[in-house]
This record gives structure tokens, C-alpha cells and sequence, in this order.
């Protein structure tokens, strides 16, 4: 059996939410202690791949990075197209997943007294220490769901990817996808075995969360938070 | 600036808190001018009265409309200049109400925050001293949620001081404890404040907190100083019938002066005399609880002034002290309506209270205090 489908379904979602958390975490930061007409409809913006359908997204996308798209054309004066690629795989995950992030990971830094916040700006402390050292470990159990949640939706990813990175073995046919070309040529044997395989990943992942945020939890009760 | 300082403080110093501030809030507009020394000052005020508002701008944690802060030498704010320093470069020690101790980090961890820029020897050097000048030993590794009250305070006022703040300001920093650790509580502020030497502010809405812990009383009411000046001096004589009641004075009558040099209390429905006729004509006058006497001999009244029949309508008990609600007026006192509060040793009411009424009420000329406002 071919393995690479999933070598490439973990290499594209554990890049894909690498840029993710980096990417949703400043987004939630920089909306933190922002109101107003402006950041209302930034959020709108921010949220929109999770309520469009994804084949829209991966339209939208592939009108965006396409050969006379603003980005591909742009991409293309330095000789990459990322179009029907690896990397146009991490794209699609990332995009789709970035909601979850940015609203788990907002939730979360919104929950955290701002006192201390407060506390720490009187006793010297730089915004970014602040984030740093206060904010985050304060809000790092909601980041941490955010980010399993972001996985698991790049994980699961399949219509934008198809309508980006398309189907190439080998390249970019990750696991649903792998699932959905196998059904569609009658190999009820590989489909299944992919979905075996997803199962076993999607188990694993909960579990090993379950266990961590249990671990947490008894550290957590010494601050006081549950 | 220098020797505006020098001319306030004596000359040996230029320890000084300027604020003139403006800030237009919900309700009504900040709006306050003041100097603070290295004397501690207390800020009196009603819930709601601005006092924290107050300790947030000098803090740089909340923006004036207008106005000017300084602190020795440096502007801090400055509307006219464009001055606005940061909250983080103000180097003023801020002891927030509820202490905002950070949860996730140990007691040594909170108190070393400020101490971030110290090499580690250094850091840990001033933790350890501060651990020990607020009786915290043996609790540095413990975190926030497992200390009391009292030590959380502790925790909180040492991470503070370990910025060698240049002003401390204290939000209500007894509120959320618990009435028998106050008084241990009281004690470290009192001991801190003497080794301070440097402005410092303390907010509540407790009088006597204000008292104890203050040398200077700031009283602000809706967003404007009502009274500011030594405690002993506005407490013995509050400038408005407004510090009166916020000094915790009970009675407090509508008054008008008559020709013959007395006044008329209209609220209490009798003529009194002062000690000393105000030069403004009085438009209030006051008298504390405690000052209001009973007579227990008829030999007593000879040649005393303000003595009146009194009834008692009805008396709320403390563990210490009895209050007693009085009326000049018997008809009054039938319909239950009474006119002053008193309030007596309970020694003392053991002996009165089978007596037969009308007592003899004595609100003493050099008690009374007239308000022009």
C-alpha cells in the first residue's frame, strides 16, 4: 500500500497549524482592546472560511493564486506557482482552519483579568512581555483547544484542497481525498483502509488530550483555575 | 518646578506629587487639582466618586481629557506639552483592590516581575529582602490561591515595592478582607508608609481607614475635591455639609442664622448657640453622635447653653455602643420620626435608660459645627 497519502495529510496539517497558531494568536492579540466599525468587519473577514462552503473558499483561492490572480501572478516574477502543489495544500488547511484558531484563541485572551494585565504595565513590564509571560499561560488551555481544533479541521480538509491543490499521487492527495478517489474507482479495500487510518489518528489525538488537559487541570487547581 | 516643591515640603525635600487633571466620565467629570507629599494622603469618597478613576490616570492606566502630572522631576502627562509616559515608565507602585496577583507564578515569581531587567543574583537578593519586610517567609513557593487574604495583600504590596516605586497608590486595599485581619493588615500599610518617604495615596470609601491610615484627607465627591487638608482639621470641621456626611457625621440640620447671634436649626427644631458665629451665615450645622451628651444631674445644667428635653423614639445596639434616636419634640417622637442620633457607652445607658423622659439632650457650642454649604 501507498503510505503517502498520509505522510502528507500530517506534513500539510502540522504545517498548516504551525502557521495557524502563529497567525491566529497575533490576529487575536492585536483585536484584543480594539472596537469599533473597522475591527467588526475585520472579524468578519477573519471568520468567513468557516461559514463558506469550501469549495467557495477553494475558488476564491484559486482565483487568488491562479496563473492571473493577484498573488500568482506575483508568485509567478519569482518563478514559484503553488497552484496544484504541496504547498498549495498547506494553503487551503491553513485558510480553513484560521477560523478556529482566531476565535478560540480570542475567547480565550478575553477571559484573562485584565488587572493583571494591568498590574504588569505598572511593574515595568513590555506588551509583548505582558503577552508573553501573563496573557498566554493564562489562556493556553482555550490556544491549546484552538489548536487541536485547527488540526483536526486540517486534517478533515477535502473541498478547497481539491479545488487548489487538486488530486496528485504522490504529491498532493492527502487522506480524504485519497478516501474520495478510491470510492469513486470502486476500491472499497482502500477506502476503508484510509478510514481505519483517520480513525486511528482522530483517537490518538483525543486521547492524548483528554490526558494532557487532565495533567493541566490538577497543575491549574494550584492557581485556582479551572 | 523645584522650588515650588522646595516651598511646599520645607526645603528638605522635592518629593512631590503634582496632579490637575480633567476627565469627562459616565456620569459626571473628573476634575481635580492636588499635591501630594511624602506624607501618606487618604482619598475619602463615596462609591462611584472617581477616587478610582483618580488612582488609574496617575497610574497611566487610564488617559486624562486635560492636565498635568508630575512626580519630582519627570511630566508624567501633560496635555499642553503632548506628554504621556507610559504605564510601564511611570515607576509607581500600584496595590490594587484585589490584589491582581498572578496566578500561574509563585509569590517569589510575582514578587520578582518587576525585577525582570536585574541580573538573577539581584533579583533574587530583593525578593528575599522584601519577603521578609512583609513577614511573607516561608511562603515564597507557594502560589496566590494558597495564601490568605492578608497575605495575598502582603504578596501584592511587595511586588510593588519591588520596583522601588517613586509613588504608591493603593486602591481599597482593605475591602476584601475580612474585619479581624484588618487591623494586622492596617499595621504592615502603616509600617510600610513610615519607611516609604515618598507620596502615596490610598482610596476608600471607609472613613475610618481614611483616618488611620492617612495623615492628609483628600474627600471627593462626585469627581471634585469637597475637602482637602490635614484629617484632624476636617473632621473637627468639615468645610460642607456634604465632607460632614461623608465623614461619617450623623446629624446635619438645615440652618439659618437669627439677629440675636444663635441659630436655628430647622431640621431639628431648635435654636442653638456657637461657640464662635462663622463669617459666612451658616447654611447647615452639624454635630457628631458621640459629641451629644445627656445630662444625669439637674446641678449640671447651671450656666450651660443648648440643653433641650429630649425623647427617645428608639436605639439600635452595637456590641460597644448604643445609638440613640432622639426627639426635641414629644409629638415627634410619638409619630415615631426622630430628629439626632446619639450614641453612648453602653456603661453609660445602663444607668440612664430607666430614667423617666424627657431626658436633657446637651449639644455643646464648641461641638456644633456650622456649614456654609
Amino acid at each position: 500500500m501507498d503510505w503517502s497519502p498520509l505522510l502528507i495529510s500530517l506534513a500539510t496539517s502540522l504545517v498548516a497549524t504551525a502557521v495557524t497558531l502563529v497567525a491566529g494568536l497575533a490576529a487575536a492579540a492585536w483585536r484584543q482592546n480594539r472596537a469599533g466599525a473597522g475591527a467588526a468587519l475585520v472579524d468578519g473577514i477573519f471568520i468567513l472560511p468557516l461559514v463558506l462552503p469550501p469549495t467557495v473558499v477553494g475558488f476564491l483561492l484559486l482565483l487568488l493564486f491562479g496563473r492571473n490572480g493577484p498573488l500568482g501572478t506575483l508568485l509567478l516574477q519569482f518563478g514559484a506557482s503553488v497552484v496544484f502543489s504541496w504547498p498549495a495544500t498547506v494553503i487551503a488547511a491553513t485558510v480553513v482552519s484560521f477560523p478556529l484558531m482566531y476565535i478560540t484563541a480570542r475567547a480565550a485572551l478575553e477571559q484573562v483579568d485584565p488587572h493583571l494585565l494591568q498590574a504588569a504595565r505598572t511593574l515595568g513590564a513590555s506588551e509583548a512581555r505582558i503577552f508573553r509571560e501573563v496573557a498566554l499561560p493564562l489562556a493556553w488551555p482555550g490556544v491549546l483547544a484552538g489548536t487541536i481544533l485547527s488540526f483536526a479541521r486540517a486534517l478533515g480538509e477535502f473541498g478547497a484542497t481539491l479545488m487548489l491543490a487538486g488530486n496528485i499521487p504522490g504529491r498532493t492527495e492527502t487522506i480524504p481525498i485519497a478516501i474520495y478517489f478510491a470510492v469513486e474507482a470502486d476500491e472499497i479495500q482502500r477506502a476503508m483502509a484510509w478510514c481505519a487510518v483517520d480513525v486511528g489518528i482522530s483517537i490518538v489525538l483525543l486521547g492524548g488530550l483528554y490526558y494532557w488537559t487532565h495533567a493541566q487541570r490538577l497543575r491549574r487547581e494550584r492557581w485556582g483555575q479551572h | 518646578m523645584r522650588s515650588v516643591c522646595a516651598a511646599s515640603a520645607g526645603g528638605s525635600t522635592d518629593v512631590t506629587l503634582e496632579v490637575q487633571i480633567e476627565k469627562q466620565l459616565a456620569e459626571f467629570t473628573l476634575d481635580v487639582a492636588f499635591r501630594a507629599t511624602e506624607t501618606p494622603l487618604s482619598v475619602l469618597g463615596a462609591s462611584g466618586a472617581g477616587k478610582s478613576m483618580l488612582l488609574r490616570c496617575i497610574a497611566g492606566l487610564e488617559r486624562p481629557d486635560r492636565g498635568r502630572i508630575t512626580l519630582n522631576d519627570r511630566i508624567l502627562f501633560d496635555t499642553a506639552q503632548r506628554v504621556g509616559i507610559a504605564a510601564r515608565e511611570r515607576r509607581i507602585g500600584m496595590l490594587f483592590q484585589h490584589y491582581a496577583l498572578f496566578p500561574h507564578r509563585t509569590v517569589a515569581q510575582n514578587i520578582a516581575f518587576g525585577l525582570h531587567d536585574l541580573p538573577q543574583d539581584e533579583q533574587a537578593a530583593r525578593t528575599a529582602a522584601l519577603v521578609s519586610r512583609t513577614h511573607l517567609a516561608g511562603l515564597e513557593q507557594r502560589y496566590p490561591r494558597e495564601l490568605s487574604g492578608g497575605e495575598q495583600q502582603r504578596a501584592a504590596l511587595a511586588r510593588a515595592l519591588a520596583i522601588q516605586p517613586e509613588a504608591l497608590l493603593l486602591d481599597e486595599p482593605l475591602s476584601a478582607l475580612d474585619t479581624h485581619l484588618r487591623g494586622q493588615v492596617e499595621a504592615q500599610l502603616q509600617e510600610t508608609f513610615a519607611s516609604f518617604r515618598r507620596p502615596a495615596l490610598l482610596v476608600t470609601h471607609n472613613m475610618e481607614e481614611a483616618y488611620r491610615l492617612g495623615e492628609r484627607l483628600l474627600v471627593l465627591a462626585r469627581g471634585r475635591i469637597a475637602a482637602f487638608g490635614p484629617k484632624e482639621e476636617i473632621f473637627r470641621r468639615p468645610p460642607s455639609s456634604e465632607v460632614a456626611r461623608l465623614t461619617g457625621c450623623k446629624n446635619i440640620s438645615r440652618a439659618r442664622a437669627n439677629s440675636d447671634g444663635t441659630v436655628e436649626a430647622l431640621d431639628w427644631a431648635c435654636r442653638l448657640r456657637l461657640a464662635q458665629m462663622p463669617a459666612t451665615p451658616p447654611t447647615f450645622i452639624g454635630i457628631r453622635a458621640h459629641h451629644i451628651d445627656f445630662l444625669e444631674t439637674a446641678g449640671e445644667a447651671a450656666g450651660e447653653q443648648n440643653i433641650f428635653p429630649c425623647w427617645i423614639v428608639r436605639t439600635s445596639e452595637t456590641p460597644f455602643r448604643i445609638t440613640l434616636f432622639l426627639s426635641l419634640d414629644p409629638a415627634r417622637a410619638a409619630a415615631g420620626e426622630p430628629h439626632l442620633q446619639a450614641e453612648v457607652f453602653k456603661e453609660k445607658w445602663e444607668r440612664f435608660r430607666d430614667r423617666p423622659q424627657p431626658w436633657r439632650a446637651r449639644l455643646a457650642p464648641e461641638s456644633l459645627f456650622a456649614m456654609p454649604e
